[in-house]
């Protein structure tokens, strides 16, 4: 049992839905993305994914670019990452934190002596974003083993043919991306997303969260209503890249946390 | 089939890995997309009216075979080694990179996409895939670096003449990398109707594989008009390399002739060392994952990706081809590096000694030539790429001598 599974157990009990915010390590600097992740947990948010930010990010849209960009300028690693994990977990061991990024700077760190540092800094579990189930050797089953849970990206395009394949080796819970395309685009439908949720779910255990293209608290409401929880992403980051100070930013995170617990 | 037991010419394997290479690093979304182009891919391989189409164009529309020429005054110049000159700059577009981009055309009406993307950097794949969408009525966009819009003027009106819409990219920093990140942000946005057309022998299964076959045609020819000049086998085949697939297409054929020397040479900009100002993955980088496939990747050490430096747009990318990386790793194939200056050098040998402008690509190459035929006896065959010509370089090139063309610097002819 991760904090994951602890998670969505307490949830179950309380009948409530997750809610899933994203920001990325390092984002404006250092300091300002350890002060917003530090008050995420009392603004509601379930569960946090925490961005690793990477020259490359060929499945974000341009707000989570320019967010990563933002933080390499500021000299945020992965290393970097880690230590802010490190940090969160010296005040909070319950909420859980999901990295999400890309291959590259796990493998140049080396796949053990990532499993290792991300253990030890409360880490607990992985979405990384260019590592399909044909990859799994790679970082999937060691993560497992490690004890981490490595999530999946589900989407548009894993159809029944392809879906067990995704579903196999996936813990944790399973992310819905509600449409073909890139972080932050344009907002979903609850009404268009539900049937793919359903589908999914006939084919899982594990809680289905949808993420992509949810941006407003309304948003929130609907798109958790058809699924175990939702997530948010680029309309949190968007804020932070503007300069919302962190309380502000903390307080529209808890206006879409509020939303996608009615 | 049979198959050699000890053949350089299998990979990759059913993952899609030459050794620990290559393989399908991209998110899910196009996962699916990947494996219904293999195969959809391995069903035209062995279908004889894909490749009888194929030939018929490359004949007619390209202008294959192209010449195998011997280098006189060349060969004469240096005093050594006699250099053969493969003409692939005398296609129609004016590169080696239509070899490739008509196969996966080809491919793409088979599989009743209507929609065609390309990444660019110098815009010779840009151009290539634009004129044979033109060729094909098909809907073309080609994603191109802003910074490299700027410096290609030329080819990007050509691209537009061509009707094909040419997107500027200015998400990181605007150059080749960031026009495939851009590429594949397209390909997971509308993967209903969209074909996307890789310009190199890069990117996830089977993309590598599939570019290399389509430019093997290259090294089929080198072969056969080799046997017909001088009855034998060439000694040394050279090529430029930036992602690598004008050199994927001449080596392919001679990889298990163990007596063919093969030399691929990178672009080491303004030379190979800590400073990081180059384009030679192999020779100055380090395995890691990028654009859907395990390479040699310019990289720091948090495993952040370097933006390449070199006076030639088109090798002017930070990684390589993962069959390359592999026939570095196991020494089959040697990498090489050439500075700018160097390449430039070779630029006005060609120009004055054969009346050849190449590209500043395969310039690299003729600058390595340069260095060993000297050494090598007379009897000794080469054979350089000469994979694209030179008219889009000759701004750079004039500036690069100082050379005062059309008044204020930068500006280019209406």
């Amino acid at each position: 049992m991760t904090r994951i599974d602890d998670t969505f157990a307490r949830l179950k009990t309380q009948n409530q839905k997750a809610f899933v915010a994203y920001i990325m390590a390092g984002d404006t600097d250092y300091d300002t993305s350890l002060e917003v992740l530090q008050g995420l947990p009392d603004a509601g948010v379930d569960i946090i994914e925490l961005g690793v930010p990477f020259t490359d990010p060929m499945a974000d849209g341009s707000t989570i670019q320019l967010a990563g960009q933002r933080a390499l300028a500021g000299g945020q690693t992965l290393t970097k990452t880690l230590q802010i994990a490190t940090k969160f977990r010296e005040t909070n061991q319950t909420t859980p934190i999901v990295l999400m990024g890309y291959y590259n700077p796990i493998y140049s760190m080396g796949v053990d002596t990532f499993l290792t540092a991300a253990s030890e800094a409360g880490i607990d579990g992985l979405i990384i974003v260019d590592l399909p189930p044909e990859e799994d050797v790679e970082l999937c089953l060691p993560a497992q083993e490690a004890g981490l849970n490595f999530i999946r990206l589900a989407t548009p395009t894993s159809d029944a043919a392809r879906l067990p394949k995704v579903l196999q080796n996936t813990s944790g819970f399973v992310y819905y991306v509600s449409m073909t395309g890139v972080t932050g685009s344009a907002a979903v439908q609850a009404v268009d997303v539900k049937p793919e949720v359903d589908r999914i779910k006939a084919s899982t255990d594990l809680p289905v969260i949808v993420g992509f293209g949810v941006k407003t608290p309304e948003a929130a409401r609907d798109i958790a209503a058809i699924a175990d929880g939702t997530v948010v992403g680029s309309a949190i980051v968007e804020r932070i890249g503007r300069g919302d100070a962190p309380a502000d930013v903390l307080s529209f995170v808890k206006t879409l946390a509020d939303a996608a617990h009615s | 089939m049979t198959e050699l037991f000890n053949s350089f010419m299998n990979g990759p394997d059913e993952n899609g890995r030459f050794g620990d290479f290559g393989g399908r690093f991209v998110s899910e979304t196009l996962m699916p997309l990947i494996l219904e182009l293999e195969a959809q891919y391995e069903n035209a391989k062995t279908d004889d009216s894909f490749w009888a189409e194929m030939h018929d164009l490359w004949t007619h529309y390209v202008g294959r075979p192209s010449p195998l020429y011997f280098a006189e005054r060349m060969t004469e110049a240096l005093g050594g080694a006699k250099i053969y000159l493969k003409r692939d700059e005398l296609n129609h577009t004016g590169a080696h990179k239509i070899n490739n981009v008509l196969g996966q055309i080809i491919l793409a009406r088979r599989m009743g996409k209507t929609r065609i993307i390309a990444e660019t950097g110098a815009g010779q794949h840009g151009v290539a895939t634009a004129t044979v969408c033109a060729k094909f009525g098909l809907k073309c966009v080609v994603y191109m670096g802003a910074h490299d819009v700027e410096r290609q003027a030329p080819n990007v009106f050509r691209m537009r003449l061509l009707g094909a819409e040419v997107v500027p990219v200015t998400s990181g920093r605007g150059t080749l990398k960031d026009a495939m990140n851009d590429a594949l942000r397209d390909w997971v946005t509308n993967v209903r109707d969209t074909f996307y057309c890789i310009g190199t022998v890069a990117g996830p299964h089977p993309y590598p594989a599939m570019v290399r076959d389509f430019q093997s045609i290259i090294g089929k020819e080198t072969r056969e008009q080799m046997d017909a000049a001088e009855g034998r086998l060439p000694d040394t085949v050279i090529a430029s390399i930036g992602g690598g697939s004008n050199a994927m297409g001449l080596f392919y054929p001679f990889l298990d002739d163990e007596s063919v020397n093969i030399i691929g040479v990178e672009a080491g900009g303004k030379g190979v060392n800590a400073k990081m100002e180059h384009c030679a993955s192999l020779t100055g980088g380090r395995p890691g994952v990028l654009h859907g496939n395990r390479t040699y990747l310019l990289q720091d050490d948090d495993g952040q990706i370097l933006e390449g430096f070199s006076i030639s747009a088109g090798l002017d990318y930070p990684g390589i081809g993962p069959e390359h990386a592999w026939l570095h790793d196991i020494g089959r194939a040697q990498y090489v590096s050439i500075t700018d200056k160097e390449a430039l050098e070779a630029f006005k040998f060609s120009c004055e000694r054969e009346g050849i402008i190449p590209a500043l690509e395969p310039s690299h190459a003729l600058a390595h030539v340069m260095k060993i035929a000297p050494e090598l006896p007379k009897d000794h065959l080469l054979v350089m790429n000469m994979c694209g010509r030179g008219d889009k370089d000759i701004f750079t090139v004039a500036r690069a001598f100082g050379f005062d063309m059309s008044g204020p610097e930068g500006r280019t002819f209406e």
